[in-house]
């Protein structure tokens, strides 16, 4: 089991260089079931890690580039008149595929973006009072630029809370750069390469997840976390149960990629920043950065 | 379930059966309208709880405040006082109750509670008072324990909604008070006599002897099973009729009373000479509010603080107004006075002229009949003996010349008519003759090895002066009723009826019950509330050391009680959960020795981010440490299978890990790169 995640890790990081962290998390979200959000600054490679990972697990890739014009029926489908069958035809938008990678979210009008994040919760498209169940494993990668951004409408913090993780890749380092340079972006080496496994053996990897053991211990540990964000002063507003949940999941995934069938207290420390930090607003307005995720792990003991 | 009614009701509750315990305890030492009083706001208040009455306004509640302050007032004659203000702050909390409705209002009735409930203690301090005002004080405490709270929000109070577990808690909390009580009351220095003033009242009702005798006075005293002393002996107990407790010596003769010679101490003490082994004992007085130190006939040691009169008459120089302890050294057999100072004659020898005419017609009689004073001693006895004369408890009112009245009339009469008839007739015949008043006998508590010597044992008897022979004891009582001597005066009183229930004889089981209770409280008196500064000491110089003198007392309770704090504020402070879990406690032993070499676990980190940084530091041990953490991990994080044996193997094989693992010194050069 451990060999076939690690393989995934292996065979990505062949085409994104020195970002084996980024890519673990990402990997963890799938095998949790959620949806990934991925925010960082044009060019660092956001497409890419979207693109790599769907090709290396063997999934059908869509890609939607997000603008300020773009309507609900250009990602769902729309029902087209069809002269010969005297009928309204469906004709499936791009969201009909197992990984959307939706580019720049929060370039599109919030009408839009809801109509994603609709889809996104029920896994079906109803039009015209049809429903129409989407492939699975489905889920979405979607990229957005930091918000202070020109041009942008900030996802609102209720559809934030759709996404499982949010990451963000930062620069390379200097030698996976070098590397980066000499072979031109690695656009080659992701039209080369060949799936790991299928979508089938992603399904079954996900079932092994969800069963990963969480013991009474660890709940405890969690359920102090929870509780430090709701009565702390630095935080807003605390965790919701959702969100305990979210941790529980990603923990879970986390433990299996590093090849235990059980949870300790340092998987929801590796996963927290990535789970917690779209969904905890501090005291000062901004949502928090790692640093202040990482101060609430320094105060919460481990029971 | 959470309710806040419920609570309210409960808080009340409380608060009223503690009150009613501890007005219960002061119906034995108020006037009985003040419970009563209480009884009645207590179910007011109760009312208006259950039913919703409104709570009565100020003009309502002012009158009834001004009537219950006039009606202490009316009661005592004073507002002032132990009684009086004790009962007009009974009566205070009694009102106070109309108005308790906030939680301001409960904290102040519950702290007036704590006060009202403590002070039963001026009154008594005996184990049942105590055991009582316990009860009080756990009510009171589950009362506060409601009424903080009633306004929480945790989740954590709705544990404490049932009466059993604000009671458990409560008497919790009491308990853990209980180190901090026993050492304050060991090491609290003591200071002989009270620090403050109590008020005179205070001594009112404490029965004894008296400094004058009248016929009547002592079968009055002989009507109360109080108990005036408790005697420890360490030798043999002498028998019955051997056991003269010396109290006051009366002298003056002023027709109906006796009273005792002069309160001058200058007076030379009679001579004595003692022979035959002598009897040591232990005396606890109860407080007689006078001077008295009852002894054996006849001591031949002082209390401390103590002195002898010249007739043997040993006062302390102050009232007994707290129960004493003192040590007695008696001689049976002794010569008393053997030269009688011109002093003591004359005063042996005075009588009231004019008085009792055929009393001092026999006296004369018998004078020209025998030669010597032993004849006319014996003549007396021998008249008590033949003649109808009767030992009773309820003798009649002796007419204007009592001595006549009663020798040759009435004929019926207690101790006190014997004696100072006896010592009257002696007068009239020219032979020197005191009476001596005290206790004869006791009655012996097997349980404890000791005597209980009651109010009900009072006595008096006459002591002759012979030449050669000195002052000897004659008692009169003997001839007429040799039983209350040999045996007891329960034995002696055919009516007895008129006795204390405790001086009887039947009731053999309800004696033996009672006798046990005695031991028990003379155990209480003895080792709790006769506790005093030399009692004290002595416990200190045999625990610590010979030389400790009052002073350091101060400086060693101080000391005691910051350790305590320390050892209490350690554990409070170390903000650790005990560990119960043994897994968890064998991995403790881990850790503490990583923790020897400065590797200590942060409180956030986990353990297997932990057995990596240590790993690194020791990284000869790496394998050793790892395998310890992942089994802990495992054992906390993983699927348990078949719990108990998987556990029990666990915790064996960790134990096993833990017990071999030590720490290898590092030789500098590998300290050096471990810390670069």
């Amino acid at each position: 089991m451990q060999n076939i995640t690690n393989a995934i890790i292996a065979k990505a990081s062949e085409v994104i260089l020195g970002k084996e962290q980024q890519i673990k998390l990402a990997l963890a979200c799938i095998l949790a079931r959620g949806h990934l959000l991925i925010e960082d600054l044009p060019g660092m490679g956001k497409t890419t890690l979207a693109h790599t990972l769907a090709q290396v697990l063997g999934l059908q890739f869509q890609r939607v580039q997000f603008t300020s014009d773009l309507l609900p029926a250009d990602i769902l489908g729309v029902s087209v008149y069809d002269r010969n069958a005297a009928s309204f035809k469906f004709h499936p938008g791009p969201v009909f595929t197992n990984v959307l990678l939706a580019d720049e979210i929060n370039r599109a009008t919030p009408k839009t973006q809801s109509a994603l994040l609709e889809v996104m919760e029920e896994a079906q498209v109803t039009i015209d009072a049809m429903t129409h169940q989407l492939p699975q494993p489905f889920f979405v990668i979607a990229t957005q630029n930091p918000s202070s951004q020109i041009g942008t409408f900030p996802l609102p913090e209720s559809q934030l809370d759709r996404f499982l993780m949010r990451i963000s890749l930062g620069y390379p380092n200097a030698a996976s750069e070098q590397q980066l340079l000499k072979n031109n972006g690695g656009r080659e080496q992701l039209a080369n390469i060949r799936p790991v496994i299928d979508s089938e053996q992603l399904q079954t990897l996900q079932a092994i997840c969800h069963n990963i053991h969480v013991s009474d211990e660890l709940l405890d540990y969690l359920q102090t976390i929870l509780k430090y964000t709701r009565q702390s002063t630095a935080f807003n507003a605390g965790l919701s149960p959702r969100a305990g949940l979210s941790i529980k999941q990603c923990a879970q995934a986390w433990a299996m990629i590093a090849g235990r069938d059980h949870v300790i207290p340092e998987d929801i420390q590796a996963i927290l920043p990535s789970v917690a930090g779209h969904r905890l607003v501090s005291n000062t307005g901004i949502q928090s950065s790692e640093n202040s995720i990482s101060n609430l792990l320094k105060a919460v003991a481990i029971p | 379930m959470f309710n806040k009614a419920t609570l309210k009701m409960q808080q009340l509750l409380w608060l009223l059966l503690s009150l009613s315990i501890t007005f219960t305890v002061y119906t034995f030492n108020l006037n009985n309208w003040v419970p009563a009083f209480f009884v009645f706001f207590a179910t007011w208040r109760y009312l208006i709880e259950k039913k919703h009455w409104p709570f009565p306004k100020l003009w309502l509640r002012l009158p009834i405040t001004f009537a219950g302050g006039l009606a202490v007032l009316a009661t005592y004659g004073s507002l002032f006082g132990r009684d009086a203000s004790l009962a007009l702050f009974a009566v205070m909390i009694s009102l106070k109750l109309l108005e308790t409705k906030s939680k301001r209002d409960f904290i102040i009735m519950v702290i007036l509670g704590y006060f009202l409930t403590v002070n039963t203690l001026l009154f008594t301090q005996a184990i049942w008072v105590i055991l009582t005002i316990t009860l009080a004080l756990v009510g009171l405490t589950a009362c506060l324990i409601v009424t903080s709270h009633a306004g929480s929000t945790y989740s954590d109070a709705e544990n404490l909604f049932t009466w059993k577990a604000q009671a458990k808690l409560a008497g919790h909390l009491l308990l853990q008070a209980v180190p901090i009580m026993l050492v304050l009351f060991v090491l609290f220095p003591r200071i002989p006599g009270p620090i403050w003033g109590i008020p005179q009242d205070a001594y009112s009702g404490m029965t004894g002897l008296s400094d004058s005798m009248e016929p009547g006075n002592i079968s009055q005293l002989s009507l109360s099973s109080k108990i005036a002393f408790r005697a420890e002996f360490k030798s043999a107990i002498p028998p019955n009729n051997q056991l003269y407790w010396r109290g006051p010596v009366l002298w003056h003769q002023t027709g109906r009373s006796w009273h005792i010679s002069s309160e001058k101490l200058d007076i030379p003490v009679e001579s004595l000479e003692t022979s035959g082994p002598a009897t040591d004992y232990t005396i606890t007085l109860e407080p007689h509010n006078r001077n008295w130190l009852l002894m054996l006939d006849l001591p031949t040691n002082l209390p401390a603080n103590a002195v002898v009169k010249h007739d043997m008459q040993v006062v302390s120089k102050e009232p007994v107004r707290t129960r004493i302890r003192y040590d007695g050294r008696s001689y049976l057999h002794y010569q008393l006075g053997v030269k009688l100072s011109d002093y003591e004659r004359t005063l042996s020898l005075q009588l009231l002229d004019d008085e009792n005419p055929k009393t001092r017609q026999l006296a004369a009689k018998w004078v020209s009949e025998h030669k010597s004073p032993t004849d006319i001693i014996q003549a007396a006895l021998t008249m008590f003996i033949e003649q109808p004369f009767v030992y009773t408890l309820a003798p009649p009112r002796l007419g204007r010349e009592p001595v006549d009245d009663f020798l040759f009339n009435t004929k019926r009469g207690f101790c006190e008519h014997y004696a100072s008839s006896f010592v009257y007739l002696m007068r009239a015949a020219g032979i020197p003759a005191r009476i001596v008043t005290g206790y004869q006998g006791g009655e012996l508590n097997p349980n404890g090895h000791y005597l209980i010597v009651r109010q009900s044992d009072a006595h008096a008897w006459a002591e002759v002066w012979l030449a050669d022979q000195g002052w000897v004891r004659v008692d009169p009582t003997s001839a007429v009723s040799p039983n209350r001597i040999e045996s007891g005066i329960a034995s002696a009183l055919p009516d007895s009826n008129l006795l204390p229930m405790l001086s009887r004889q039947d009731y053999p089981f309800l004696k033996k019950l009672y006798l046990n209770w005695d031991s028990i409280n003379n155990g209480w008196n003895q080792w709790v509330l006769g506790y005093d500064q030399q009692k004290q000491l002595d416990l200190l110089k045999k625990i610590i050391s010979d030389k400790i003198v009052w002073e350091d007392i101060g400086l060693i309770l101080v000391l005691v009680l910051i350790t305590l704090m320390a050892i209490i504020s350690y554990f409070l402070l170390r903000n650790k959960a005990i560990v119960l879990d043994p897994i968890k406690k064998v991995y403790l032993q881990f850790l503490n020795k990583l923790e020897k070499t400065g590797l200590k676990k942060l409180a956030y980190e986990g353990v297997t981010d932990f057995s990596k940084r240590a790993a690194k530091k020791l990284p000869e041990q790496a394998s050793e440490i790892v395998a310890i953490s992942e089994l802990f991990s495992s054992s906390q994080y993983a699927k348990q299978g078949e719990a108990l044996i998987e556990n029990k193997r666990t915790l064996t094989l960790l134990k096993q890990l833990v017990k071999n693992f030590k720490i290898k010194r590092l030789n500098q050069m590998q300290q050096k790169i471990n810390d670069f």
